[in-house]
């Protein structure tokens, strides 16, 4: 007997007491919680982004549609941290004032390549303002997930309101599972010391957020 | 579950040990109590949490009672996806199969990912054996491999050690597996995570395969997702070229719409934070990103046998957030060691005596490592009553009784040691059930109530050695409800 068989025998077996219930699945399962919680307007819901976003260090920074590229070049002058990875489907226009040396985002490279990267930029799938959330699905502005993870900097933008949701399940209704999604809540931390939290282990330590809008 | 544990001692005689290191006890306090605050305050900001939390308990009771369908449909979903997925019935042969995939990869070492289910398999040691180095990257879990420990807390394996002993570990131990700590190492938790940091680094950047586990596995869409907070995690998954994912069957959820529920409860409940870090979600595997071989390995290792226990089998809908460690007073006093088991506290109470049996001494005493308050009941996020299961198998250990055992019905012997708790009780049936010898019992108690010892004799001992003997009243209650006609009367 393989042992798929004899793993579900056992279940089978270990369920001979339970009485059939063949109602679907949304019926046997009821959901009295909420959609969301409270965001009555767009624009509360993005500051609560904003306030959620920083309570976790990140920091947050907004910018209209013109500004965007010299606030770009502005941060990553400030961090002086060497090449930008960029993904290839990034507006082109969002790096057009950084005076620095681009590394694309390609299937070649190794992740030691990426490791000489100083920063990133990218933009989002969609933002959860409850939980201070950015959500990034392998989309041509985004590129693949070592990116944003190997580099220390991470520049992230974000367009307002129309990619930001309240709530955890409203997001969830957004996103594609087929994608390799990576949700992101500020910087990089840990609470293996003492349970306490502390910013800055593997991934990007510093997270910039750019609400764009 | 894993050879680390075997010979433990009984939990009262390792507790014991454990209450008497105040450094130990001064650690534990500090850590339970920060988390515990902050937890209430997470939890406190969603006006709907006894609702989620009501719809996770009935999204896996749910999923427990279908669970041969919704395994077969994640098999399905896996495989469309292009992973490749493989069945363990127990700890043994989920180890032969990650250990068979890593050498068919030729490489000889790997990078891991915190995981519960590979702890409790013992994979490390098993790789090891076969020449396979697995290197930790978790920091806790780093910390607990470097100082040759053992884990302590489901979230935080090594809350049992302070930033002054985590930097002992790191200054004398890491030159021997990698980049060693900076010799001005200081205690600050800043600079213990930079070291870990670059200690890890070179270890990822060459890793080819990793060994992960999985918070949730999504049956409709083949999904898998790892929740974690340092970005290890995703170093992890999406760096090396081979991913194999190692997770208990009970582990799937039936639709994606599902993680909207535990997506919420799960961060709060853990760590108390609005949501953690960093959340990987995969399905199979995706062209020019992440790995380009995906594995799971669905484990049983004793699951089934939970799943048939009418009372206990509630245990598997845990996600393994930890909450009921942080809260609960024993867990506390005794640290996680004193479990004997990767699961401590109580989850670990009712969950190891379920997957390895109450054959050995330490799992036959874990039933009784509670003091039964139900704060664990209160704070976990899908309403296992873990008292409730206690009790339950406080019972199976005494009387013994009929249960599943790698599948197979056995029917266990009542446990040694319970002897005089047994008699005890078939004689307090026996004078219950005669009214005219519980009263001449009682005033007989009564009247030699000054030559009663205060301690018990012979093997009552170790009751009384823990326990005030209850004092006998001058007249028996039945005496003196007819004497003064139930108090009416007045007198005394």
């Amino acid at each position: 007997m393989s042992s798929r068989d004899r793993v579900l025998g056992r279940v089978r077996r270990a369920l001979a007491d339970v009485t059939p219930d063949d109602r679907p699945y949304e019926e046997a399962v009821r959901r009295d919680y909420l959609r969301e919680h409270g965001g009555p307007t767009a624009r509360r819901t993005v500051e609560l982004l904003a306030e959620n976003l920083a309570d976790y260090r990140a920091i947050v920074h907004r910018s209209g549609a013109s500004e965007l590229p010299s606030l770009i070049a502005r941060l990553l002058a400030a961090r002086d941290a060497g090449p930008v990875v960029v993904p290839s489907g990034l507006d082109e226009g969002w790096l057009a004032a950084a005076d620095v040396t681009r590394i694309p985002d390609r299937a070649e490279s190794t992740p030691a390549d990426l490791d000489r990267a100083g920063s990133v930029v990218t933009a989002c799938a969609v933002a959860i303002a409850e939980t201070g959330t950015i959500v990034l699905d392998g989309s041509p502005d985004q590129g693949r997930r070592r990116i944003s993870l190997v580099p220390d900097h991470h520049i992230c933008v974000v367009r307002v309101p129309d990619q930001v949701v309240s709530s955890v399940p409203q997001a969830l209704e957004r996103l594609d599972p087929a994608r390799p999604l990576t949700w992101i809540s500020g910087p990089s931390a840990t609470s293996d010391i003492e349970l306490d939290r502390v910013e800055g282990v593997h991934g990007p330590r510093t997270l910039e957020v750019i609400l764009l809008g | 579950m894993t050879g680390t544990y075997l010979g433990m001692p009984a939990f009262p005689q390792a507790a014991r040990d454990a209450v008497r290191d105040p450094v130990l006890r001064g650690n534990l306090r500090h850590a339970t109590h920060t988390i515990r605050a902050k937890r209430a305050r997470a939890v406190g900001e969603l006006s709907d949490w006894a609702e989620l939390r009501e719809a996770g308990r009935r999204i896996k009771d749910h999923t427990l009672r279908h669970l041969d369908r919704y395994l077969v449909q994640l098999e399905e979903s896996v495989t469309a996806a292009g992973g490749t997925v493989h069945w363990a019935a127990d700890a043994g042969e989920a180890n032969r199969i990650v250990a068979r995939l890593v050498k068919e990869t030729g490489e000889s070492e790997v990078v891991k990912v915190k995981s519960m289910a590979t702890q409790e398999i013992g994979l490390n040691e098993a790789l090891e054996a076969e020449g396979i180095r697995a290197y930790e990257t978790d920091l806790a879990e780093l910390i607990v491999q470097l100082g040759r420990d053992r884990p302590s807390h489901i979230l935080v394996p090594a809350i049992h050690l302070n930033r002054g002993e985590i930097r002992d570990v790191f200054r004398s131990e890491m030159g021997a597996w990698g980049r060693p700590a900076p010799e001005d190492l200081t205690d600050a938790p800043a600079e213990l995570a930079e070291a870990a940091r670059l200690h890890l680094r070179e270890k990822f950047l060459r890793a080819k395969v990793a060994v992960s586990g999985a918070n949730f596995m999504v049956a409709e869409t083949g999904t898998l997702v790892v929740v974690e907070s340092e970005g290890n995690g995703r170093m992890c998954l999406t760096l090396p070229q081979t991913l194999i994912s190692v997770v208990g069957i009970e582990k799937v959820v039936p639709t994606w719409r599902d993680l909207e529920v535990f997506l919420q409860t799960l961060p709060r409940s853990s760590t108390a934070e609005r949501m953690n870090p960093y959340t990987s979600m995969w399905t199979g595997t995706t062209d020019e990103d992440g790995p380009r071989a995906f594995h799971l390995v669905l484990l049983d290792n004793g699951r089934t046998d939970t799943l048939a226990d009418q009372v206990g089998r509630q245990a598997l809908r845990c996600i393994r957030c930890s909450a009921c460690l942080n809260v609960c007073p024993v867990y506390e006093r005794a640290g996680g060691h004193a479990y004997g088991s990767v699961y401590p506290g109580p989850i670990g109470a009712i969950l190891s005596p379920q997957l390895r049996g109450t054959g050995s001494e330490i799992d036959a005493s874990l039933p009784y490592a509670s003091s039964l308050c139900g704060a664990c009941y209160e704070v976990c996020p899908v309403a296992i009553d873990i008292p409730e299961v206690l009790v339950h198998l406080r019972e199976r250990v005494v009387e013994g009784g009929p249960a599943v055992r790698q599948g197979n019905k056995v029917v266990l012997r009542p446990a040694r040691g319970h002897a005089a708790e047994r008699a005890a009780m078939r004689a307090a049936r026996w004078v219950f059930a005669r009214p005219g010898a519980l009263r001449a019992g009682q005033r007989l108690a009564s009247r030699t109530r000054r030559l009663h010892p205060r301690a018990l004799p012979g093997p009552g001992r170790a009751w009384s050695g823990t326990r005030d003997l209850p004092a006998v009243p001058p007249e028996p209650f039945r005496d003196w409800w007819q004497r003064t006609n139930g108090g009416k009367d007045g007198t005394e």
